[in-house]
C-alpha cells in the first residue's frame, strides 16, 4: 500500500452469540481508495463495517478512523464522527415515509442550517449524479431495487464525507444495474476523493473497481493485497472463494456426525 | 429439580436485564429531547398519529359505554327509586375509572400496537442504524417525539372518552328513559369534586400514557428484527399494557380513594 492507512484494525477479536465472528482481524484501509473486504457469507465482513462505523465494539483490539480510536469514543464525539461518513446499507434503508427528495434531503436539514434553496439544489445534484432526478417526486415502495440503492447512494453523499461504506451493494441485483453501480462508485471515488469501503462477495465486480482487497474468512484476515495480488493468491481457499467452487478448503457438507446414526442404520456406513 | 432452579434463575436474569434495559432507554429518550426546531413538527406529527387518528375509537366506545351505564343505572337505580342519581353514577363511573382504563386499553390496542410496529419495521429495514450511521440519534429522533406524544395525547382521549360517555348517559337517561334533565345535570353537579375525581382521574390517564407508550415503543426498539420478532413485540405491547394499566388502576385507586 503506498497511500498511509485512514482506517486501521490491529488483532480485534469480536463475538456474537457466544460465536466467535472475528478473531483477531488485522487490517490497514488506504486513504483515497477503494478497499473491497470479500469473503464468504457470514464471516464478518458486514460486522467490520459496524466496527469502523461504531455501531458495535470490539471485544479486544482496536479500531482506529482518522486517528480517533472509535470503540472509546464518547456519545456526541463518536456521532461527529459519523456526520463525515455515508454508508450504502444492503437494503437502502431508505426512509419510507419520505419521498426520494426528502431522503436526500434529511442529512442537510438535520446537519446543517442551509436555507432552502440550497437544499434544494444541493439534493437535485446529488440526485443528477445517481441518474434519479427526475424520480424524486417518488416513494420508496415506488422504486426498484437498483434504484432504492441509488437513492441511498445520493443520501449518503449528501454531506460529502470522507468516507463512504458499501454493505453488499451489488446484491440481488440484475446485469444492468450492477454495471449503473460500479460506474457510481468508481466515479464517486475519483471525482470526491472518496476513501470506499466495500464489503461484497460478489468477486468480478469487486475486483474490477478495488484498489486494494483483502478477504476474510473463519474470522480471519486470509489475503490481501490488489486484485492481481488477490487473483494470484496460492490460497486454496481464495481460489475457490474467487472461481466458486463448491467443494474445497471449504466443504460442501456442513460437519455432521455418522450418516449411518441419522438414518437408522446398523452398519459401518458414514 | 435443579434445572427448574436454573430455569427460574435465567427467567429472572432475564427479567431485570430487561427492565434494567427499558429503563436506560428511558432515561436516553427523556434527556434526549430534539432542539424545538426540530422536535416540534416531529411531534405534531406523532400527535396526529397517536392522538387524532385514535378519536374514532374513543368516541364511538365513550358514546356506547356511557349508553350502556345510562342503561344499566336506570334498571338498578329504579328499584330503590333513586333514578335521579343516573347522572352522578354515570360521571364518576367515567371519570374516575372507566376513562382512563378503557381509554388506555384502547390506546394500547390502536396506537401502542402500531408504534411497536412502526419502531421495529424501521429496525428490520435498517431504517434506524442508518439513522446513526448518518450521526442522528434515532432515540431523539424516532423516539422521543412517540413518546411525548403518547404522554400528552392520552389525558386528552381519556377526558374526551368521559365527556362523550356522559352525553351517551343523558341520551339514554334523559331522552330515551325520562329521568328528569334538572336532577341528572344537578346531582352531577353536587356530587363531582373537581380535585378528588375529575383531577385524580387525568393523573391516572396521565400515568397510563406513560406506561403504556414506554412499553410500546421500547417493544418496537428492542424487538427481534424479523417478522415474528415484530409480532411477538406487537403482542407484548398490548398485553403487557393492559396488564400494567389494570394493575397500576388497582394501586392508583388504593392511594386516591383509599382513605376509609
Amino acid at each position: 500500500m503506498d497511500s498511509p492507512a485512514y482506517i486501521s484494525l490491529r488483532d480485534v477479536v469480536f463475538s456474537r452469540s457466544g460465536r466467535r465472528v472475528l478473531d483477531g482481524v488485522t487490517l490497514d484501509i488506504p486513504r483515497g481508495k477503494i478497499t473491497a473486504i470479500m469473503g464468504p457469507s457470514g464471516t464478518g465482513k458486514t460486522t467490520v463495517l459496524r466496527l469502523i462505523g461504531g455501531q458495535l465494539r470490539p471485544d479486544s483490539g482496536s479500531v482506529s478512523l482518522d486517528g480517533h480510536d472509535v470503540p472509546n469514543l464518547k456519545r456526541g464525539a463518536l456521532y461527529k464522527l459519523r456526520e463525515n461518513i455515508g454508508m450504502l446499507f444492503q437494503s437502502g434503508a431508505l426512509f419510507t415515509d419520505l419521498n426520494v427528495y426528502e431522503n436526500v434531503a434529511f442529512p442537510l436539514r438535520v446537519h446543517t442550517s442551509l436555507p432552502e434553496d440550497m437544499i434544494h439544489d444541493i439534493v437535485l445534484m446529488k440526485l443528477e449524479a445517481v441518474g434519479l432526478r427526475g424520480a424524486r417526486q417518488l416513494m420508496p415502495s415506488e422504486l426498484s431495487g437498483g434504484m432504492t440503492r441509488r437513492v441511498a447512494l445520493a443520501r449518503s453523499i449528501a454531506l460529502d464525507p470522507d468516507l463512504i461504506m458499501y454493505d453488499e451493494p451489488f446484491a440481488g441485483q440484475d446485469p444492468i444495474t450492477m454495471g449503473v453501480l460500479v460506474k457510481l462508485i468508481r466515479d464517486l471515488n475519483s471525482s470526491m476523493g472518496l476513501t470506499s469501503v466495500l464489503v461484497s462477495h460478489d468477486v468480478p465486480e469487486s475486483l474490477s473497481i478495488c484498489h486494494h482487497a483483502c478477504i476474510i474468512a473463519d474470522g480471519k484476515v486470509i489475503g490481501e493485497g490488489t486484485p492481481d495480488q488477490i487473483r494470484a493468491h496460492p490460497s486454496e481457499q481464495i481460489q475457490q472463494f474467487l472461481r466458486g467452487q463448491p467443494d474445497g478448503p471449504v466443504p460442501f457438507h456442513y460437519p455432521a456426525g455418522p450418516a449411518g446414526a441419522d438414518y437408522g442404520l446398523s452398519g459401518e456406513a458414514s | 429439580m435443579i434445572d427448574r432452579i436454573v430455569a427460574l434463575g435465567r427467567w429472572g436474569l432475564t427479567t431485570m436485564s430487561a427492565l434494567g434495559r427499558s429503563g436506560q432507554f428511558l432515561a436516553g429518550v427523556v434527556v434526549g429531547v430534539p432542539r424545538p426546531s426540530i422536535g416540534f413538527p416531529l411531534l405534531v406529527k406523532q400527535l396526529y398519529a397517536v392522538g387524532v387518528l385514535s378519536l374514532a375509537i374513543i368516541i364511538v366506545s365513550g358514546l356506547f359505554i356511557g349508553m350502556v351505564l345510562g342503561l344499566q343505572g336506570y334498571t338498578i337505580l329504579s328499584d330503590y327509586g333513586s333514578e335521579a342519581a343516573i347522572g352522578q353514577m354515570i360521571a364518576l363511573t367515567l371519570v374516575r375509572e372507566l376513562g382512563p382504563v378503557v381509554t388506555a386499553l384502547l390506546f394500547a390496542g390502536r396506537a401502542g400496537s402500531a408504534l411497536t410496529a412502526e419502531i421495529g419495521l424501521m429496525k428490520a429495514t435498517e431504517q434506524l442504524s442508518s439513522m446513526e450511521m448518518m450521526g442522528v440519534d434515532p432515540l431523539r429522533r424516532v423516539v422521543a417525539p412517540r413518546l411525548w406524544a403518547g404522554f400528552i395525547a392520552m389525558p386528552v382521549l381519556a377526558i374526551i372518552f368521559s365527556a362523550v360517555g356522559i352525553w351517551g348517559g343523558m341520551l339514554v337517561g334523559v331522552d330515551w328513559l325520562g329521568v328528569f334533565e334538572g336532577s341528572f345535570w344537578g346531582n352531577m353537579q353536587s356530587s363531582v369534586d373537581f380535585v378528588d375525581d375529575v383531577l385524580n382521574g387525568v393523573i391516572k390517564s396521565v400515568v397510563f400514557g406513560f406506561v403504556c407508550t414506554w412499553i410500546a415503543v421500547y417493544q418496537g426498539y428492542d424487538c427481534v428484527p424479523t417478522s415474528a420478532g415484530i409480532s411477538s413485540a406487537t403482542t407484548k405491547t398490548v398485553v403487557y399494557s393492559s396488564l400494567a394499566v389494570l394493575a397500576l388502576d388497582f394501586v392508583l385507586t388504593a392511594v386516591m380513594f383509599g382513605d376509609f
